[in-house]
């Protein structure tokens, strides 16, 4: 029965003293991991010596597993298909090399078992993954020095990797190739591409000696260029494997994806505010370590497409580079006992543009295949810029509105009810009466004049289908979420204690809001009111619940040919897809999907507070580009959007491309009110 | 205490402010009331001749090298004098940043009650308009001297203009001053001229951003007009100091002055009152520009500016 | 070093509808809002990039009103470094004549070498606060400014003149001057360093003794424009209205 050869033909002797190849072989792997090690702790250390404490140890088993689903099986990396099946094939074809080596290695010293089939199979699988390996690489060659998309680094760092790789792979395959080319086994078959190669070295006629010394040659720079890579593994573009997957360890479990976490706190209690790279913390610290450059979040990003200075990718990466161009100083400046001079990350190295272009639309977060919070950390700087003083003449007016009025439109409190003046009956107060839904109606759908007459529809609707709602009135203020993102957190907190002062003094059985910024905030960040959580439901999810109990019934079918947008808010942060296609469908529409639906969805440009702020140089607006795709589809005449602020944002764009004949903009209550 | 309306006349770099003449015209509904006379009040230097076309019963003229530009120390002391010494029913200022810097302080050093920003005259009483020109608040006068700042918009500066007053000259003393002038910084050069214009697109508050100026430019494109603004617009930096319509911008008088978000407060209304036809786009019912304007409309600005660019090119 | 006083006072706010009182001589103050006066905002924001950009004190004083203390601690925020209220019979509202003593009583205590206040208030019957302050403190007064600097015992200042004209003045410390606009727009506070302020600096209080309201006239009757005076409405939507306004623009000939 066939066994595997290990060291073949490799010399116990050189220079003269006896030495076992596998003392050469683990002596080298062992130093080399040593040193791979130290370089790896010497990056990983200054995460926690310069950031500040976060705690990310809690609940092991969710971590783990999404080190497995992330890390190891990469279901994100796999989401974009071509270049995660690249990703993948090398990935796991070195996973497959090292379980091989490590079998191999069992195998010699401690039991015995790869022989006969155990073997063939052994064989046939590592190189059928050589061959795998071969196509990955291929496909990397292809994108990289071909295709060249516009979102990856072109640096050397990544030429000099994927070398690297490929070397290793062909020093194994020769000194198999060699091997097999001398002794031509029966079963030479199993290691397919081997043999193959050995074809090549049987045709030419070359002697076994010559075979077997160009083996030990190929078999030393095989070791060689192994040890050398895992040497290098910290300080080069290979880092990825171990940080990434580590990031994917440590990524936010302690809340949802729509609650943002409160400023950090220094050990006496006092606020820290990001301004340099101490403020970060070392979980911060180590998303930029973890970035494998791969710059899906610059393709998924609308304030980069609309050619605003933010690109996603740089942000995290310029807080990877300040990192190693300042951490020594900073460490060195701790240990003398302060950090004055800390150098300024904020304004210096990111600059405060960046970070007001963002629109906290989530995108960048939900394709990072190692999962960075780019959006946690950009409203983290925000915040230190908010505190400084330095925001914009335009978001300045709108803060300040927010703090006397508790609306953004610097109008009365006595105003925000207007739309409802001819109301028949009047809608019920529910700071008076108890009532089953509390709609929470929302600065826009009660100020906007150009709004007035889709909140007159949703009231319509509410009682037509004999809802029990009822309005806070002048007890509402802005629900905060923006306020929060634009990073104006005591803002913020005023609002939401204003508006919980109005809620816990009005009975009801779940609020209700059109505005998925209005509804995130209040479902994930307000506090429970003691018994329990408020139950916050979007109208969709409302009126398709309706539908499903036939309390709301339709009379007409549309037979609209119609595209819907899915609010960020909505979509991306709270998974809400389904409700409002069903409720769109249920009104007798045709939903024709853009190409970027549903948790691809593409902002509209309003979020995270850039409804507030001026909007700067910019080559798109994002809204221009979403309707332009929309206008794109056949047939369809109809952008429905389940959002007031996307009501504003898309009917300026559909002006601004001068596509009025083409394509009219629909809240999806006009959709429901038609159709009544 | 005689019955007289003294006026305060103001004039900067040899011109004599509109202002000026409808405080005589204000001056002169007051003094048929109190029976007295009308009296301008001229400080100046070698500035007598500017005391000619005024509706007023005569002018004193105080004459003194320091009095050639204007100093709120020299106004305040040669008129101190003249005021205690006369003792007339009322002198009016201008409710600007000339009369301002002197009426205050004549009121405390002499004593004598002071009424501000009174629009017109009307059966005797002083009519003042205040809160951005949503208030009106109607007084007597005092059983002593009045001190009164004049806003615009009550009299066409017209109605305080014709005749030759005879003039008095009265001895003024100004020494020891604590504020001079050092020199005028002249006003940036204009791109457009917007007091020769015919047609003026004005924006306030209301145009919410920058980029939504070009709105307006195009509407004044299409009129064959200009873009001129009330201050916020121009302390936003978004469009430049000469656009500035208002108390301490432009005076204009066109043919259409189409005010767009404005909400008409006086400082504003000060530059434009005199504009032949006015009409106002608010969605604020209660703006006081509907209070001066011919006609009105009550939408959101945005969607009219979209609407008239489409009937413009039509028409 | 320079001592910056800075007077302020609440003002209506006019987003809110403004209502008479009953005695038909006064706003209703159950009905108002009252806000900062924007003027004193600039004339607080100019104090403080004076003291920035050539050091000295800020002293901010204002009449005890309700809010006031929130304005007090916004301005503490931005870098007041003393904060004065002034202790009284303000809430029924009072006139500039009487505001003016009781700021120039307390004046006497701080010292100051000059005295920036809001050129006017949107509610000033009586004059504005400025030029009496001055004249009780025997200081000289120039109002409408926007922009100065100090040179020695003087204050070089940019007064504006209509028409876009600028009188540079000299004007001897120390004086009292209304300001117009500061140098650059008032800044933004985040309300949690407002609410921090709250817990860290302390307002002085400073008794305004009775208020002596001598100076301003008693008024008649207060009442809103009449409606006679209003544009002539045009109706109908947006479309509607655009088509009219073009008939208007033929017809007085500027088409």
């Amino acid at each position: 029965m066939p066994e595997r050869a290990h060291y073949w033909e490799i010399p116990h002797v050189w220079f003269g003293v006896e030495i076992e190849p596998f003392v050469i072989v683990y002596t080298i792997m062992f130093a080399s991991a040593l040193i791979m090690l130290y370089r790896f702790y010497r990056v990983a250390s200054v995460w926690w010596k310069v950031g500040r404490a976060e705690r990310r140890w809690d609940k092991l088993h969710i971590r783990l597993w999404n080190f497995i689903k992330y890390g190891i099986v990469q279901t994100k990396v796999l989401k974009d298909r071509i270049p995660g099946t690249m990703h993948v094939i090398i990935a796991w074809a070195y996973f497959i090399f090292f379980l091989g080596t490590a079998l191999a290695t069992i195998d010699d010293h401690w039991f015995k078992f790869l022989e006969g089939n155990v073997l063939v199979a052994y064989k046939f699988i590592l190189d059928i993954f050589t061959i795998i390996f071969f196509v990955g690489a291929g496909m990397a060659i292809y994108r990289r020095y071909f295709q060249k998309p516009k979102r990856l680094t072109l640096d050397p760092g990544f030429t000099r990797t994927l070398v690297m790789i490929t070397v290793i792979v062909i020093g194994g395959l020769l000194t198999e190739s060699f091997r097999l080319a001398v002794d031509q086994p029966a079963m030479a078959w199993s290691s397919p591409a081997g043999w193959v190669v050995a074809q090549l070295w049987i045709a030419m006629g070359a002697s076994d000696t010559t075979l077997i010394n160009w083996h030990l040659g190929v078999w030393l720079f095989h070791l060689v260029t192994v040890a050398g890579t895992i040497i290098s593994l910290p300080v080069g573009t290979l880092l990825h494997g171990l940080t990434g997957p580590l990031n994917m360890f440590f990524s936010k479990l302690d809340r949802p994806f729509g609650e943002l976490a409160p400023i950090a706190l220094t050990a006496d209690g006092g606020q820290i505010y990001t301004s340099k790279l101490s403020d970060l913390s070392w979980k911060q610290l180590l998303d930029g370590d973890a970035c494998t450059e791969c710059g899906r979040c610059q393709d998924a990003c609308p304030a980069f497409a609309a050619g605003t200075p933010l690109n996603p990718k740089e942000l995290i990466l310029g807080i990877r580079d300040a990192l190693r161009s300042d951490a020594a100083a900073i460490i060195a400046a701790a240990v003398m006992g302060g950090n004055g001079d800390a150098p300024a990350l904020v304004g210096e190295k990111i600059e405060e543009e960046v970070l007001w272009s963002c629109t906290t639309c989530g995108a960048c977060v939900g394709v990072c295949p190692v999962l960075i919070e780019h959006v946690d950390t950009i409203v983290d700087m925000r915040r230190h810029l908010v505190i400084e003083g330095a925001v914009d003449a335009e978001l300045q007016t709108a803060l300040s509105n927010l703090g006397r009025y508790g609306n953004s439109f610097g109008k009365s409190d006595r105003m925000r009810t207007r739309w409802a003046k001819g109301v028949e009956p009047k809608i019920k107060d529910a700071g008076r009466e108890e009532v089953e839904y509390l709609w929470f109606v929302g600065d826009y759908a009660s100020y906007s004049p150009t709004l007035s007459d889709i909140t007159l529809k949703t009231a319509a609707v509410f009682q037509k289908t004999e809802l029990d709602f009822g309005i806070l009135y002048k007890g509402e203020n802005h629900s905060g979420n923006d306020v929060r993102r634009v990073g104006e957190e005591g803002l913020f907190e005023m609002l939401m204690e204003k508006n919980l002062k109005a809620l816990s003094r009005s009975k009801f059985g779940a609020i209700v809001t059109t505005d998925p910024h209005t509804y995130n905030t209040l479902k994930h960040e307000y506090p429970s009111n003691g018994n329990g959580e408020w139950k916050v439901l979007h109208y969709s999810e409302l009126l398709d619940q309706m539908i499903a109990s036939g309390q709301l019934k339709f009379s007409k079918k549309l037979g609209y040919k119609v595209t819907y947008h899915d609010p960020c808010y909505l979509g991306r942060y709270n998974g809400i897809y389904d409700a409002p296609r069903r409720v769109i469908e249920a009104t007798g529409c045709e939903i024709v999907e853009m190409p970027r639906n549903r948790d691809q969805g593409f902002c509209c440009g309003a979020g995270g507070g850039r409804i507030w702020m001026e909007e700067g140089e910019i080559e798109q607006r994002p809204s221009e580009s979403r309707i332009n795709e929309a206008v794109s589809l056949d047939g369809v005449d109809t952008f429905i959007v389940a959002c007031p602020k996307d009501v504003t944002m898309y009917a300026d764009a559909v002006k601004t491309t001068g596509q009025e004949d083409q394509i009219v903009v629909k809240d999806l209550i006009e959709l429901v009110h038609e159709a009544l | 205490m005689n019955n007289d309306i003294y006026v305060v006349i103001e004039h900067v770099r040899e011109q004599v402010a509109d202002i000026s003449y409808i405080m005589l015209a204000a001056a002169h509904d007051l003094a048929q009331e109190t029976g007295g006379e009308v009296v301008g009040v001229l400080l100046g230097n070698d500035a007598q001749a500017l005391a000619d076309n005024m509706v007023a019963d005569k002018v004193l003229y105080g004459d003194d090298p320091a009095l050639a530009e204007f100093s709120s120390d020299a106004y305040t002391k040669a008129l101190a004098g003249l005021i205690s010494e006369n003792e007339p029913r009322a002198v009016f200022f201008g409710s600007t940043t000339i009369g301002t810097d002197v009426a205050g302080v004549l009121s405390a050093r002499l004593d004598f009650p002071m009424v501000s920003s009174c629009l017109k005259i009307a059966d005797g009483k002083v009519v003042s308009q205040i809160c951005g020109g949503k208030i009106m608040a109607e007084s007597e006068l005092a059983d002593m001297t009045t001190i009164i700042t004049v806003i615009p918009g009550g009299y066409k500066p017209e109605e305080g203009q014709g005749g030759s007053p005879e003039v008095t000259p009265v001895s003024v003393n100004v020494a020891d001053l604590k504020v001079t002038l050092r020199e005028y910084i002249e006003p940036e050069v204009a791109d457009v001229d917007i007091t020769t214009e015919n047609v003026l697109i004005a924006i306030g508050r209301g145009i919410q951003t920058e980029d939504n100026i070009e709105l307006a430019e195009e509407l004044a494109e299409l009129m064959d007009g200009a873009v001129c603004a009330s201050r916020p617009v121009v302390d936003q930096g978004w469009l430049p100091t000469p656009r500035m319509v208002g108390k301490s911008g432009q005076l204009v008088k066109p043919k259409l002055y189409l005010a767009l978000g404005i909400s008409g407060a006086p400082e504003h209304v000060e530059g434009m009152a005199d504009a032949e036809n006015i009409i106002a786009v608010n969605i604020d019912p209660g703006a006081p520009i509907f209070d001066i304007a011919k006609y009105g409309a009550e939408v959101d600005l945005f969607d009219l500016i979209d609407c008239l660019l489409e009937a413009l090119e039509d028409a | 070093m320079t001592h910056i006083m800075v007077p302020v006072k609440l003002v209506p706010d006019l987003v809110e509808e403004l209502e008479i009182a009953e005695s038909g001589t006064a706003l209703d103050m159950a009905w108002l809002r009252l806000i900062i006066n924007e003027f004193d905002d600039h004339a607080i924001e100019q104090a403080i990039l004076l003291k920035e950009r050539s050091g000295g004190e800020v002293t901010v004083i204002a009449p005890d009103q309700e809010g006031m203390d929130d304005v007090l601690f916004t301005a503490a925020a931005k870098g007041a470094d003393r904060i004065i209220k002034l202790i009284g019979d303000f809430e029924e509202g009072t006139n500039n004549h009487a505001l003016a003593r009781a700021f120039a009583n307390a004046a006497k205590e701080v010292g100051p070498d000059l005295i920036l206040t809001g050129v006017q208030g949107n509610d000033d019957l009586d004059g504005s606060v400025g030029p009496y302050l001055a004249e009780y403190l025997g200081m000289a007064y120039v109002g409408y400014v926007a922009g100065l600097s100090l040179e020695g015992d003087k204050a070089i200042v940019q007064k504006e003149y209509p028409g876009g004209l600028i009188a540079e003045m000299e004007v001897t410390l120390p004086a009292v001057l209304g300001i117009q606009a500061a140098e650059e727009p008032p800044r933004y506070v985040a309300v949690s360093k407002v609410r921090q302020m709250m817990k860290e600096a302390s307002i002085d209080e400073a008794d305004a003794g009775d208020l002596d309201t001598s100076g301003g006239l008693e008024i008649n009757s207060m009442y809103l424009p009449e409606a006679a005076e209003r544009a002539e409405m045009l109706e109908g939507d947006e479309e509607e209205i655009a088509t009219k306004l073009v008939e208007i623009f033929k017809e007085i000939g500027v088409m």
